[in-house]
Parts: structure tokens; C-alpha cells; sequence
């Protein structure tokens, strides 16, 4: 399918990303390959097919719900590019 | 002989024989670093100090006489994707160029437990994503066979390492063929175990559902011993397999008589520069002549492979990297104004252009306008393509293809993603169905440049992939050859 | 015109599990900012959910005491969003494949018993918490609560009113804290709900336009929010204006409902399979035990209790509403075996002050045995009932056993012959005009005699005994 302007916008919003002008033509033209490509998969009838959304038939991994020690909040914290010494630290946010 | 030039089997000898001690051998693996790694480019961090001492530790084990595992010893390196504790882990991007985890990741643990000696991480594709290892933000590898090409992606730093003796072996990630691509460019051995037999937790995720670690190393019996330490379930990671580990060092035999080696119809139609098909045919002679009973298959839909992977791939990546916002750990812009700006400006600034790509594509094939006719109808197509292999290993034990339709390419060749995508058309049908599939060298071109053939297994038949690659390789001896530098 | 209201619920209650949903962190409420975190809880790249298995068992509990069926498959899917509070940036949840569906719950109401349908009940995670008043221009992030689980009930559009929307949200925690799932502690948090509402005239099939209210935390807030879209939909309708489909937030204080700045692309939340958590194949046996071990519902102990102890049908309802209640109630009765005098009590005087100062049932400060203490005084004659009334006040105040406040304060009834006899007399001899009224048949004047030696004695008299001598002594003086 042919990717519009819109569709650009919305998914880079989506994606929390900036484009610029240069850089939206060229995710035009990238998704727009990419997904004309894709449109083979509609020569195929899947309409009796299942999807697969994992390889193995691995199902019912469960925990036992018994407590684990959690990490030092020194250590769980020493890459926050901006906090407190307890907290993480946002722009003040607005409802 | 420099003892950076030993496989990990030879080392393990001499090792335990006294002949050499650990800190000789780290020392001349850092030697060999400190000479060679400007022209290559390989490492993102190097460990050297710790190296060092953890080589003396194990120096010391040996010298009390208790008996040591096959890695003890070994440098090794790391795909700087896979975490390790108190050591900068950064996937090649700006968005971790600072990070390091607390933890270390289940095949670095088990690493440890055996003695293996971290040299450093290295290079990659930013999040593993690309083919070229171009897509680092921090540096081109060079291919050390022709330091003006690409040493293949996304696992690059982890094959150019290898082969230009910075480590014995190293560990890759594959999602698309990162493993097997890199190992074929690079003239190595290269495994991507089945989906779920070695354990993703501390693997920086690209795509949950295709993601697997494994090793990129000199020869088979390496390989077998690596995966020896690195398979089996690991309760952090749901979605490993409770299945027990064999020894794969017993399926080192050099014997192919009776076992049926299945060729793809068309595979090797077009698409394919003509000296790989000619190496691959030369591989298909030497199999016939040792006694495999060679056997066309049918894979029907190996032509939608492509397009599936890169909207499932895609759509898990955009939802896995999601994470990176700015707050908790990683890259953080400098100014914004609110929030948004500060999601916006973070990820903007610190994410590649291919990272981007593919975190639009994704989000874009999940929108609920499109969840149907693209993600949905790729997970259909999924299982098509499972259902072709699964036919397919009914009759035949391995299949064999070319590993990448031409050798490496030149550093900035391939411009396009459609372009740099299709080289990825052997290896990616493979991780679709999640099969355990290893590269191994099997020819040089006019250039020089190694040619990779790829064997493919059932689910969990590594062992017949490792018999099959071994008897090949004991009947060459492309892996024996070194690149210059 | 008239108007119908259609309103739909979706509860989201934490459940009382040790652990969180996807780790081995503890679940329980701290107030130290992120101290119950791993690498997990903060999404750090490389860490994997395992998913804790009682979750899944309360929520499938959950799905029994709502009259669900409970999926043969099930598996988590993730709901994309940037929030500060969501580290994954997704959020863990079910929405293709929910473990419970089509189940419905009973409630009662002035018009009788309504059913209202349950769509699905899901299992998810929680999300941090933001602290938005320490500093000026930035907010605070806290993930102790990322990854407590939670489950989502959602109701069918079929509550009629605000008034069965409070009805249906009171039984749904009732029902969750019987069955111990959720301690459905509100002021933690643990206990929160959406509310969907939409008008549309009497007797009009389609539905009106909604607004959907997220995140209102406390009963009393869900229902004022109710009435208030409730009218907002009704006025804009009968001034011929349009409804909007918007999502809305609700201001407590201001007692208004707003419009949220939120975009149109915002609300697609990209679900898909979460690939990294197994799907469940919910064990049928597993399912039957569940069901065996199910403790007594709301509405079974309620029939019980009018059954057994002879209790009227609106005190047994009032009593099971909370579990903490009924087993207040159960308690006291194994120690004193008089179901319908603690009734009484609890009915009358615990709840009048528990509502007076705002206590949760869980949380009355009069022990089972410090109750019953008290009714044995009053039973015994120790005190009056009413002295009785003001001990039990002092008893909330202070914690003190009524023994103890009795004998301090000196309330013990004046059971002494002697003494009485005294203080009759005295009053006789005040009161004469009222002694001469009794003698000539007025026999109202002995009601004021007895009033007036309760006086003198400031209540603490035994009245039975009173009575007894002062009608003794009257009757002397008429036979002379």
C-alpha cells in the first residue's frame, strides 16, 4: 500500500518520534516499499489457517507466588539520568 | 604459533596439560587487541584489567589440580546486546551508550560458572537491527579479509573478532540470521540454535519471538562446546524448553553415509552471485561423494518470508524498544519544555535512522487499521511457512542453502533497506519457524572473501546440523584459512 | 422527555497477592519510593514477566463468584501507551483472550433484584505512581506499585442509575473481599473504577453517546460522578445540543466532570500478543477445586443468618454486606449466644458510630470479646442499657474494655436495697404534691418519682429495683 503524509505523522507520533520534512519523505518512500512488498502476503488465503505468535508449544509457565528480595534502590537507580535520591525525576505533568 | 590463533579445543589442552597458563593466553588475545583493533574496530569496551585478573583466578584453580571445564580460560567476547553486570552493555546505540545493567544476562552466568574470560563487548547494529553492522552509532567493523568491507550484521564486531584472534570465540545474537550472516562473511562457524533452547533473559530484546543467542567461533567442535554451556531452560525465561541438553561434542563424527540432505527447489535459481553457487554446488558434490543422499524439497512459501519477518519483527521491536523514554536509565535530551518533548526529543536524538524505520514500521502494522491485514496475516503466513519445514523434515535429516546470496559487500554499498533486506533472504525463514540452522565456511571468492554454507535442522536436531557441519569440515579446510592483516 | 440512563463499570481491584504480577517483588503497599522494584519493575532491557500463578487463580476465582466462564485459553497481550508511571511503555493485560467472560452478579435494589452482565473479567498489571505536589515543576516517579496485579471486572452496559452503579460497585467489593481475593483498600489504591455513562429517551433501542470518567478511587466519587454526566447528558439533550464521545476527567472537589486533552490517535493502543509470557491452557480440575474451596458469597451468608439466627431479611443484608462485618458479627456470637442482641447492637449503635467517624468495618477499634463484655454488663444488671450506649462510645475513643470504663468511671448500678431505699425516701419527702397524686390514683405520678431518683442518682440506679421499692413504699403509705 501506498503510505500517505498522515499515516507518516500519526505513526511517528505514535512511536514518540520527530521527524523532519527530509525525513518524513524518506519514511514515505522506506514504508511505502516495504509494505507494497508486503502486499503479496494477500495473494495467500489464510482464512483457515492459525496464526502463530510463538514457535514451541511451551504453555502454563507459572511462578510460585513466594517473594524475592527486590534490588538496592542505589543500585536499581544508578543509571537515571535524572532523579532524587528516591525518585525519578519527570517534567511536571498537566492533566 | 601465537596462542591468539588457537581454537578453543587446543587452548583447552594446553591448558590443562600446563603447557600454557591462562594468563599467557589473555595476554596474548590483549596483545593482539591493542595491535590489530584500530584497523578492525570490533570492540565497543574492552575488559583487559578484569580479564587479567580473573586469568590469574583460574591459573590458580589449575595450578590446585581440579579439574577445569573446556572454556576455562578462553577470551572470549560479547555482543554488546547481551548484559553484563557492572559492564557497559549498549546495543551500539546513543540511547545505552552509558548503560550498565545490574544483572547479568542467564549465558553470561553460565559462561562464568565454566571460567570463560570476558576480553570486551562488541560492535554491532544499533539493536541488532541490520545487516552490515553499519548501523552502529558508534563505528564501522571492518571485515578483517578486506578491511573495505562490512564483516556482515548485525553480530559484526562478534565474527571480526574471531577471526582476526581478539577472542577465541564469541557470542552473537540472531533474529534474522545475525549470527550466521556475520559467521558466512567473515569465514567462521556460526550457530542459531532452535528458538527457546537457549535462554534470552539479559538479551536486549529485539524481537521476543525470534530472538536467540549463540556462538560464532573457528571451527565445529568449538561451536559444540559452546552451546554445551550456553543451551538449556532457564526459569527466567518462560518460553525456554524443558528439554534435557545433550552432549553435543558426541555428535562430532565425520560420517554423512545414509543421512538425507534436503535442497530447496529454485534456491539456487536467482538472486545468487555465481561463485556462491558454484561453492554451494561444490558442497553438494563433496556431501554426495561422502555418502549423504541428497533430496529436492519443496518450500512453497519461502517467497513470503521476507515480508513476514519484517512486519512480525518489526511489530515486536517497535513494542520492545518502546521502553526507551528518557526516565528510568539511558539517554535523556537536554532541554524540553513538558513531557512529550521529552519522549519525543530523547528518542529522536538517540535512536539511528534504521531503529527509527523499524520502530514506525511496526507501530504502523499494529494500528488497529492495519493489525489485520498486515501483523495478523504475517502471523498466518508464519505458520504456512512452519508448516513447509515441518513437511519438508519429514523426509530429509538437514536442508542445505547458501547462507547470503553473494559474499561481503563494501562498507556504504547497500543504500536502500529494501536492499540491505534482501540479503537476509536465507536466514530469515529460518528464525520464522525457529529452527536451529549453522553457517560454515565452504569456499573463497575471486576476492578473497569467504563464502558461508548454511545447514538447517529440525526443531532441536542440533546435533545432526553439528555432524553434518563437522563431517564437512573435516573434509576441507576452509576453516583453516587466515585473513591477513 | 424521559430519559433512561445506561451506565457501564469497569472495576479495577489489586490483588492481594504476595508477590507482583511478572516478578518476585513484594506486592504489599509501601510508602519508601521504589524499595519493592527489580531490574523488571523498571524495564530494564533483557528482563523477562513470569507470571505469578496465584494471580491467575484469584482472578479465576473472581470469574466463579461473578458466574463466568472461565477460558479453556487464555494468554496476556500489551496495551501500548507512554506514561511516565508505565515503564514498559506497554501495559501487561488480556484482550483478546480474557480468562473469564460472560458472567453477570445479582444486586439489589429498591425495585428488587436486578441482573447486570459481566463482559469479561482480565488479569493485568499495575502501574507506578506519580507524585505531582513536592515540586513546583516536576512530578515524581515511584515503581514499587509497577506489576502489582490486578484484575479488570467489566460490566455489561445494564445499570439502569447512579444508584445501581453504587449498589453494583459496593457488591463487587463485597464479593472480592469474601472470596479474599482483594483487600479493595481504596484509600491504597487498591480499588478503582471507570465509569461509562450515556442517556437516551424512554423507550429509544441504540444507545446514546458515552463519556467515559477513568480512575475515580472512591465509591462516593464514582457515584457523584455518575449523577453529574447523568444531568450533563440530560441538559445538553433537552437544550437540543450533542454529546461528545469523549473520555472525561472527574474533579473530586470541584464536583465537576471535565474534558481531557487527550488526542484521537492516543486512544489506539496498539494490543497485540506479548510473546515473551506463554499462553495458559486453564486446567479443567483446576478450575472444579477452585470452585469446591469457593468460601460462602455475600448473599448465601445472608440467607443463613435469617435462617439460623432468626435475624430480619434487611439486618442479615446489612451485616454479610462486608466480610469484616459478618465476621465481627460471627465472632461475637461463638462468645456470647445471642445473635439477635449483638444484631441489635452492631445494627444499631457500631454502625451509627462507625459511620459518624468515618471508620472502615475492618478497622472498628472494639474487639469481638470487648463488645460482648459489654452486653454481659448490661445482661448482668452492672449497668443500665443506656449508660451501656455511652460506654460503648468511650469504648471507640479509647479502646478500653467496659470493665475497665465502668468501674473508673463509677457507673456500676446502685443495686443496693439499703442504699436505694435511702434516696427514695429523700425524694418522697421533696416531692410530696407528687406522693399525695399517686395516693389519690394518679398513677402517672410514680413515672416522675422514678425519673427523679434515676436523677439523683445520675442514671446509675438499677430502674427494675427502683420500681419495686418505691411502688412498696407507696402502696405502705396507702394502706395507712
Amino acid at each position: 500500500m501506498k503510505v500517505s503524509i498522515e499515516d507518516v505523522e500519526l505513526v511517528a507520533h505514535q512511536s514518540q518520534l520527530i521527524l523532519s520534512e527530509d525525513e518524513k519523505e524518506k519514511a514515505i518512500q522506506d514504508l511505502t516499499s516495504i509494505l507494497e512488498y508486503a502486499d503479496k502476503l494477500s495473494e495467500l488465503n489464510t482464512d483457515d489457517v492459525e496464526p502463530t505468535i510463538q514457535v514451541l508449544p511451551i504453555v502454563d509457565v507459572f511462578r510460585e507466588d513466594e517473594i524475592r528480595p527486590s534490588m538496592d534502590r542505589e543500585v536499581i537507580m544508578q543509571n537515571a539520568p535524572h532523579a532524587t535520591e528516591d525518585s525519578f525525576i519527570v517534567p511536571k505533568i498537566v492533566e | 604459533m601465537e596462542l591468539y590463533k588457537l581454537t578453543i579445543h587446543e587452548a583447552n589442552k594446553l591448558l590443562s596439560n600446563r603447557e600454557i597458563s591462562a594468563k599467557q593466553l589473555a595476554e596474548s588475545v590483549l596483545k593482539r587487541i591493542e595491535e590489530i583493533e584500530g584497523k578492525v574496530n570490533a570492540f565497543n569496551t574492552i575488559t583487559a584489567e578484569e580479564a587479567l585478573k580473573n586469568a590469574d583466578a583460574i591459573d590458580k584453580l589449575i595450578q590446585q589440580g581440579e579439574e577445569i571445564s573446556p572454556l576455562a580460560g578462553i577470551p572470549m567476547g560479547v555482543k554488546d546486546n547481551i548484559c553484563t553486570s557492572g559492564i557497559k552493555t549498549t546495543c551500539s546505540s546513543k540511547m545505552l551508550e552509558n548503560f550498565v545493567p545490574p544483572y547479568d544476562a542467564t549465558v553470561i552466568e553460565r559462561l562464568n560458572t565454566h571460567n570463560a574470560i570476558l576480553v570486551g563487548k562488541l560492535n554491532m547494529d544499533e539493536f541488532a537491527m541490520g545487516s552490515s553492522t553499519e548501523n552502529s552509532a558508534f563505528k564501522n567493523t571492518r571485515n578483517p579479509w578486506s578491511l573495505e568491507r562490512v564483516p556482515g550484521g548485525s553480530s559484526g564486531g562478534s565474527a571480526a573478532s574471531v577471526i582476526a584472534g581478539q577472542a577465541l570465540f564469541s557470542l552473537g545474537s540472531d533474529t534474522g540470521g545475525s549470527i550466521r550472516q556475520p559467521a558466512a562473511f567473515c569465514g567462521l562457524v556460526g550457530l542459531k540454535p532452535t528458538y527457546g533452547r537457549v535462554s534470552r533473559y539479559g538479551l536486549v530484546a529485539l524481537a521476543s519471538s525470534f530472538d536467540v543467542v549463540g556462538p560464532i567461533t573457528k571451527d565445529v567442535t568449538d561451536c559444540a562446546i559452546v552451546l554445551n554451556v550456553i543451551a538449556g531452560r532457564d526459569v527466567k525465561d518462560v518460553t525456554t524448553a524443558d528439554k534435557p541438553v545433550d552432549d553435543y561434542r558426541t555428535a562430532l563424527k565425520d560420517d554423512v553415509k545414509g543421512m538425507k540432505i534436503g535442497i530447496p527447489k529454485g534456491f539456487l535459481d536467482k538472486g545468487l552471485d555465481s561463485e556462491v553457487r558454484t561453492s554451494i554446488h561444490q558442497a553438494i558434490k563433496l556431501y554426495e561423494k561422502l555418502g549423504a543422499e541428497l533430496i529436492e524439497i519443496d518450500l512453497p512459501h519461502a517467497e513470503y518470508a521476507l515480508p513476514v519477518y519484517y512486519i512480525i519483527a518489526c511489530a515486536e521491536a517497535s513494542s520492545s524498544l518502546a521502553r526507551y523514554d528518557g526516565i528510568r536509565y539511558g539517554y535523556r535530551a537536554d532541554d524540553y519544555d513538558d513531557l512529550e518533548e521529552l519522549y519525543k526529543k530523547t528518542r529522536s536524538q538517540a535512536f539511528g535512522s534504521e531503529v527509527k524505520r523499524r520502530i514506525m514500521l511496526g507501530n504502523f502494522v499494529i494500528g488497529a487499521d492495519y493489525y489485520e491485514d498486515y501483523y495478523l496475516k504475517a502471523l498466518k503466513v508464519r505458520t504456512l511457512i512452519r508448516e513447509d519445514y515441518a513437511k519438508a523434515f519429514e523426509k530429509v535429516d538437514v536442508i542445505l542453502s547458501p547462507t547470503t546470496p553473494t559474499s561481503a559487500f563494501k562498507i556504504g554499498e547497500k543504500r536502500e533497506p529494501m536492499d540491505m533486506y534482501l540479503s537476509d533472504i536465507y536466514t530469515v525463514p529460518v528464525n520464522i519457524a525457529g529452527l536451529p540452522a549453522i553457517s560454515i565456511p565452504c569456499g573463497f571468492d575471486a576476492n578473497g572473501l569467504p563464502i558461508g554454507l548454511q545447514l538447517i535442522g529440525d526443531l532441536f536436531e542440533e546435533k545432526k546440523l553439528l555432524q553434518a557441519a563437522y563431517t564437512f569440515e573435516q573434509n576441507t579446510d576452509y576453516h583453516k584459512k587466515e585473513p591477513i592483516l | 422527555m424521559k430519559y433512561e440512563v445506561v451506565i457501564g463499570l469497569e472495576v479495577h481491584a489489586e490483588l492481594s497477592t504476595q508477590t507482583k504480577l511478572l516478578c518476585g517483588c513484594a506486592a504489599e503497599f509501601v510508602r519508601e519510593p521504589n524499595t519493592h522494584c527489580c531490574p523488571g519493575c523498571l524495564a530494564m532491557p533483557g528482563t523477562l514477566p513470569r507470571i505469578n500463578k496465584r494471580a491467575v487463580e484469584y482472578a479465576i476465582k473472581a470469574g466463579l463468584a461473578l458466574n463466568c466462564d472461565i477460558s479453556e485459553y487464555s494468554r496476556m497481550d500489551r496495551k501500548h501507551y507512554f506514561y511516565p508511571d508505565l515503564a514498559k511503555a506497554y501495559q501487561v493485560t488480556q484482550h483478546y483472550q480474557p480468562l473469564c467472560k460472560n458472567g453477570y452478579l445479582d444486586i439489589e435494589t429498591d425495585d428488587g433484584v436486578r441482573r447486570i452482565g459481566i463482559t469479561q473479567i482480565h488479569l493485568e498489571e499495575d502501574a507506578g505512581k506519580l507524585i505531582h505536589d513536592q515540586y513546583e515543576t516536576e512530578s515524581l516517579v515511584d515503581y514499587n506499585r509497577s506489576g502489582v496485579p490486578l484484575i479488570e471486572i467489566v460490566s455489561e452496559p445494564d445499570l439502569r442509575s447512579p444508584e445501581e452503579g453504587r449498589i453494583f460497585l459496593e457488591t463487587i467489593k463485597s464479593i472480592l473481599q469474601y472470596i479474599e481475593v482483594s483487600d479493595c483498600k481504596m484509600e491504597e489504591g487498591s480499588l478503582r473504577c471507570d465509569v461509562n455513562v450515556s442517556v437516551r429517551p424512554k423507550g429509544q433501542k441504540e444507545y446514546g453517546v458515552r463519556s467515559e470518567m477513568k480512575n475515580l478511587n472512591s465509591f462516593r466519587a464514582a457515584h457523584r460522578a455518575m449523577e453529574y454526566e447523568v444531568k450533563r447528558h440530560i441538559d445538553i439533550l433537552e437544550q437540543g445540543g450533542e454529546i461528545l464521545r469523549e473520555t472525561r476527567r472527574w474533579d473530586d472537589n470541584m464536583g465537576k466532570s471535565f474534558p481531557m486533552r487527550t488526542k484521537e490517535e492516543a486512544n489506539d493502543y496498539r494490543y497485540f500478543p506479548d510473546a515473551d509470557i506463554v499462553p495458559m491452557y486453564i486446567d479443567r480440575d483446576w478450575v472444579a477445586r477452585l470452585k469446591k474451596e469457593m468460601p460462602e458469597l455475600p448473599s448465601e451468608r445472608r440467607d443463613r443468618y435469617v435462617r439460623d439466627y432468626g435475624l430480619p431479611e434487611y439486618d442479615a443484608g446489612v451485616l454479610t454486606s462486608s466480610k469484616y462485618l459478618a465476621e465481627y458479627f460471627e465472632e461475637c456470637i461463638r462468645l456470647y449466644d445471642n445473635p439477635k442482641n449483638v444484631s441489635n447492637w452492631v445494627m444499631g449503635d457500631i454502625l451509627r458510630i462507625t459511620k459518624e467517624k468515618d471508620i472502615e468495618h475492618e478497622d472498628i477499634p472494639i474487639q469481638a470479646e470487648q463488645l460482648v463484655g459489654l452486653l454481659k454488663l448490661v445482661d448482668e444488671g452492672i449497668i443500665s442499657g443506656s449508660i451501656g450506649k455511652s460506654v460503648l462510645e468511650e469504648m471507640f475513643d479509647t479502646g478500653k474494655d467496659a470493665d475497665t470504663i465502668v468501674e473508673a468511671k463509677g457507673l456500676r448500678q446502685i443495686s443496693d436495697q439499703d442504699a436505694l431505699l435511702d434516696i427514695i425516701l429523700k425524694v418522697m419527702e421533696d416531692n410530696p404534691q407528687s406522693v399525695e397524686d399517686y395516693l389519690s390514683g394518679k398513677k402517672k405520678a410514680m413515672g416522675y418519682l422514678v425519673g427523679q431518683t434515676m436523677r439523683a442518682t445520675k442514671g446509675k440506679a438499677n430502674p427494675q429495683m427502683v420500681n419495686k421499692i418505691l411502688k412498696e413504699k407507696l402502696d405502705e403509705l396507702k394502706k395507712e
